[in-house]
């Protein structure tokens, strides 16, 4: 959590989002209140625009419905774009049911294959790891992180979209003016 | 000045400066223009509803953004436009090429054409039909509009606009 409290993040739809409130809430948090698949294309949308880095972290289910995603990605390169996906296998907000991530389909290698340079799978318990490299480093990353599936219990989110678009972007604004 | 060269030319004046297509004969041109043009970053994306959040991205990223699409994708983006671009309040003007109306050789374009209208109404997306060539004097007002409103805000442009394909 100490990695991303200071960068940018655009959080999945659903628990991912509302764990992400519960556990550290920053105005540089952007929440999905709706609109499932879509993290990884507003981060793009966004890195591409401006200078900072921006975090899209999505989850294997997510990217499965926006399979569509990962060739737009590679062929329009980013380099302040991380997309990380919490590949548990499963779609966690809706009652675990098992993905095709958690069967013979691999996103590492989906990813590779539409032409994304920068692809990391990583363990769970190694992902704060590479996404620290991933920072570091001034390539666009796609990190997937092979994980348990499983939430804790937490509060639906009740902060105001627009509120929550209207700090995100006062934010970032006020970080592209000053480097 | 051509309508598709007006259209860019708009876009341009207006500051749209991050512009997603999905491709449409009838939009070859403007999207040709699109491409070719330094002001504008276009970026392909394979469906309509990953190209509006593309442009939710763009536009907070600080740079004012457009979607160009065939009307086909409002079935494909009816769940974006509410719980993205309406929720969050996001400006988008859509160049959507109004396929199924007079003049067009696929029947089964017209199955969605009859529901086009209807779909933008029930959204409350302000909905503006250019069908002669004149109505692209309107596209600059159109624009100014969408950016004022923080709206989507819908354009269809049909065969008869385009002079045929």
């Amino acid at each position: 959590m100490p990695i991303i409290r200071d960068q940018f993040v655009v959080c999945n739809i659903g628990l991912p989002s509302q764990e992400l409130h519960y556990l550290d809430d920053q105005p540089t948090n952007f929440y999905m209140l709706g609109t499932m698949g879509l993290a990884s294309s507003i981060g793009l949308g966004l890195a591409l625009t401006q200078k900072q880095k921006i975090i899209s972290i999505d989850g294997d289910g997510s990217v499965l419905t926006n399979f569509g995603t990962l060739p737009t990605i590679a062929n329009n390169t980013a380099n302040n774009f991380i997309l990380l996906i919490i590949d548990n296998g499963s779609y966690g907000s809706t009652g675990d049911q098992p993905t095709y991530a958690g069967k013979k389909t691999s996103l590492t290698e989906v990813a590779r294959a539409c032409g994304c340079g920068c692809v990391i799978e990583c363990k769970g318990e190694d992902t704060a790891e590479e996404l620290q490299k991933a920072l570091k480093s001034e390539k666009m990353t796609i990190i997937v992180s092979k994980c348990d599936s499983g939430n804790i219990k937490v509060p639906v989110i009740e902060l105001d979209p627009v509120v929550i678009k209207y700090r995100f972007m006062e934010e970032l604004n006020k970080k592209n003016q000053k480097n | 000045m051509t309508v598709s060269e007006k259209i860019v030319s708009d876009f341009i004046k207006n500051k749209v400066e991050f512009i997603t297509t999905v491709p449409c004969k009838q939009l070859a041109t403007v999207i040709d223009k699109i491409e070719k043009c330094d002001e504008i970053y276009h970026i392909p994306s394979n469906k309509e509803d990953e190209g509006m959040g593309l442009c939710a991205g763009a536009f907070m990223g600080g740079k004012r953004s457009a979607i160009v699409m065939q009307n086909t994708a409002i079935g494909v983006t009816i769940n974006t436009l509410v719980t993205l671009t309406q929720f969050y309040r996001l400006p988008l003007p859509m160049l959507i090429s109004y396929r199924g109306e007079l003049g067009e050789p696929v029947a089964c374009q017209v199955e969605m054409a009859v529901h086009t209208k209807a779909l933008l109404e029930q959204l409350k997306i302000p909905t503006y039909h250019f069908h002669k060539e004149n109505d692209v004097q309107e596209f600059d007002s159109i624009l100014k509009h969408t950016f004022m409103s923080n709206k989507p805000v819908a354009i269809l442009t049909d065969a008869t606009f385009w002079n045929g394909y």
